[in-house]
C-alpha cells in the first residue's frame, strides 16, 4: 500500500509540471501533455490573431489536458475500488474533458500559415471526392460555414469521412463532443472550433466573419493524407 | 460538492435531471407584466413587437467590473440580435401577443425545442440578467431573502459556493440561477444551472438570479477566467434589491 501511494504521490507532484508523459509506467496510466503548434502564435495573422492563438492553445487546451489527467486518475482510482457510482459520475468530465483535448489536437493540425501552405486546395483524391459529393469547393465551404453559424452555444463544425459509407459529410457537435460522437465510422478530416473563445477577440458576436476567413488558412495537406489514409 | 440541490437542466431530456423533484414542465399562461410595443403596421393591424430594453443603468456604469465594451457587445449586438431574430420570427404567427414568457413556455415545447426557443429565451434570459446587477452591488442580502437562503444552504456562504459551483461547472455556454419553487408541501430556494438558453421557467421554477455564461458574457473581461468573472459578479454585481423585489412577486404568484 505504502509504495502505491509513494507512486501515486510522485505522479501527482510531476503532473503538476504539466509536461510529464513517462513518469507513470508503474501505474500504467498515460497522463497527456499539451502538444506545440506546429507554428508562432502570430503566424495565422490577420486571419486568427496571435492574440487568440496564444490564450486557445495555452489556456484553453491547457485546461481541458489537465483537468483530462485529472478526471482520469480519479475514474483509475474509481475503478481500483470498484466505486461505480463514482465512476458513472466521471463520465461527463472525462467526454468533456478528454474531447477537447482531441478536438484542439486536431484542429491545430487542420491550420497552416499562408507560406506553409494555408488556404490552398485540396488537391488529390480529395480535391476529386469533394467535387464528386458537394460540385465546388466553394459549395462546400459554403455548407460547412452554414452549419457552423447556426450552431447554437458552444461547439464544432467538421468535415468528416463516414468510412462505412464511404463519403464525406458535414456535422457539427456540441460542446466538446468528438466527431465521433455522432457516429462510430466517422473520422474527422476537418474541425472547427466555434466556441466563441475561438474567435470573440477579434470578431466579437460577428462568427459568420470567422468562419469566412479562418479558410485562408485552412491546411488541406492535413486533410487529405487522413483522407488518404482512412479510405485505402 | 455537488448536492442534489445541484440540477441541470437539459432540454433535449425534458425537465430536470434530478427524477426527485416534482412538477412537470409549464402550461400556459402566467401573467406578467408585458414588455411589448403596440404599434400599427402598414395595413392597420396592430403588430405586436418585443423591444430591445436597455439594462437599468448606463452602459459603462459596472466599470471596472464589467466593461462598457462588453455591455455595448453583450446587449448592443447579442441581446438585440436574439430580440430583432425572435421578432422576424413571430411576426404574422400565433405567437404574435403573447407575452415574451408565454413564448418562452410554448416554444420550450417539452424539450422539444420549437425553433423560435433560442431566440425568445435568451431576450427573456438577457433582460432579466442585466436587472440582475446595478453598480456597487454584491454585498450580502438581507431579511426575509437570506433567511430563506440560509435555511435551504445552511449559510450564505454556502449557497455562494454551490451558486459559484454551478456556473463555473456548466460545460460550454449556459446560465446558472437561483431560483423559487413553490409545491404543495414545500418553498424553497435552489440553485440550478442550464445549457445555452434554457431557464427554470420551463420547469415550474421562479428564477431570482442569473449569471450568464456564454463566452461572450465574459471572454473581452477574463479570456477564459471563468471562475475570476464569477467571483466579480457575487462580489461586485449581483443587485440583491433585484432578487428580493422578485421572491416576493414569486411569493405572491406562489399562493394563487
Amino acid at each position: 500500500m505504502a509504495l502505491r501511494s509513494l507512486a501515486l504521490a510522485t505522479r501527482k507532484t510531476l503532473t503538476l509540471g504539466l509536461n510529464s508523459t513517462r513518469l507513470s509506467q508503474s501505474r500504467a496510466l498515460q497522463t497527456f501533455s499539451l502538444p506545440d503548434l506546429p507554428y508562432d502564435y502570430g503566424a495565422l495573422e490577420p486571419a486568427i490573431s496571435g492574440e487568440i492563438m496564444q490564450l486557445h492553445h495555452q489556456k484553453h487546451h491547457q485546461t481541458y489536458i489537465t483537468n483530462y489527467n485529472k478526471a482520469l486518475e480519479q475514474l483509475h482510482d474509481a475503478i481500483q475500488k470498484g466505486d461505480s457510482s463514482t465512476v458513472a459520475k466521471l463520465q461527463s468530465a472525462i467526454k468533456f474533458n478528454g474531447g477537447g483535448h482531441i478536438n484542439h489536437s486536431i484542429f491545430w493540425q487542420n491550420l497552416a500559415p499562408i507560406r506553409e501552405g494555408g488556404g490552398e486546395p485540396p488537391k488529390g483524391s480529395l480535391g476529386w471526392v469533394i467535387d464528386t459529393n458537394f460540385g465546388s469547393l466553394e459549395s462546400l465551404i459554403q455548407n460547412i460555414n452554414a452549419e457552423g453559424a447556426a450552431l447554437q452555444g458552444s461547439g464544432w463544425v467538421w468535415l468528416g469521412l463516414d468510412k462505412e459509407l464511404k463519403k464525406l459529410v458535414i456535422e457539427t457537435t456540441a460542446n466538446q463532443d468528438p466527431l465521433v460522437t455522432k457516429g462510430p465510422h466517422l473520422v474527422p478530416l476537418l474541425g472547427i472550433d466555434v466556441w466563441e473563445h475561438a474567435y470573440y477577440l477579434q470578431y466579437k458576436n460577428v462568427r459568420p466573419d470567422y468562419l469566412k476567413n479562418i479558410w485562408k488558412v485552412i491546411n488541406w495537406k492535413y486533410a487529405s493524407e487522413v483522407y488518404e489514409k482512412e479510405s485505402a | 460538492m455537488a448536492t442534489s440541490l445541484n440540477l441541470t437542466l437539459f432540454p433535449s431530456q425534458g425537465v430536470l435531471v434530478n427524477p426527485g423533484l416534482p412538477g412537470p414542465a409549464r402550461t400556459l399562461p402566467r401573467t406578467k407584466p408585458q414588455r411589448r410595443f403596440l404599434r400599427k403596421g402598414a395595413s392597420n393591424l396592430i403588430t405586436a413587437k418585443f423591444e430591445l430594453k436597455p439594462p437599468p443603468y448606463p452602459l459603462n456604469a459596472l466599470e471596472p467590473h464589467m466593461s462598457q465594451a462588453t455591455l455595448e457587445f453583450h446587449w448592443g449586438k447579442h441581446h438585440k440580435t436574439y430580440v430583432e431574430n425572435l421578432n422576424k420570427q413571430i411576426v404574422g404567427t400565433e405567437l404574435e401577443g403573447l407575452s415574451l414568457e408565454d413564448i418562452v413556455v410554448v416554444s420550450y415545447n417539452k424539450g422539444d425545442l420549437l425553433p423560435y426557443f433560442n431566440n425568445a429565451a435568451q431576450a427573456w434570459n438577457h433582460d432579466f440578467f442585466w436587472e440582475s446587477m446595478k453598480p456597487g452591488g454584491g454585498g450580502k442580502p438581507s431579511g426575509e431573502l437570506l433567511d430563506l437562503i440560509e435555511k435551504d444552504f445552511g449559510s450564505f456562504d454556502q449557497f455562494v459556493e454551490e451558486f459559484k459551483s454551478a456556473a463555473a461547472t456548466q460545460f460550454g455556454s449556459g446560465w446558472a440561477w437561483l431560483a423559487y419553487r413553490a409545491s404543495e408541501k414545500d418553498k424553497k430556494l435552489e440553485v440550478v444551472k442550464s445549457l445555452n438558453a434554457v431557464n427554470p421557467l420551463v420547469s415550474d421554477y421562479f428564477p431570482l438570479l442569473t449569471i450568464d455564461v456564454w463566452e461572450h458574457a465574459y471572454y473581452l473581461d477574463f479570456q477564459n477566467r471563468r471562475p475570476d468573472y464569477i467571483s466579480t459578479f457575487m462580489e461586485k454585481l449581483v443587485s440583491w434589491e433585484a432578487v428580493s423585489a422578485r421572491l416576493e412577486k414569486a411569493k405572491v404568484q406562489a399562493a394563487k
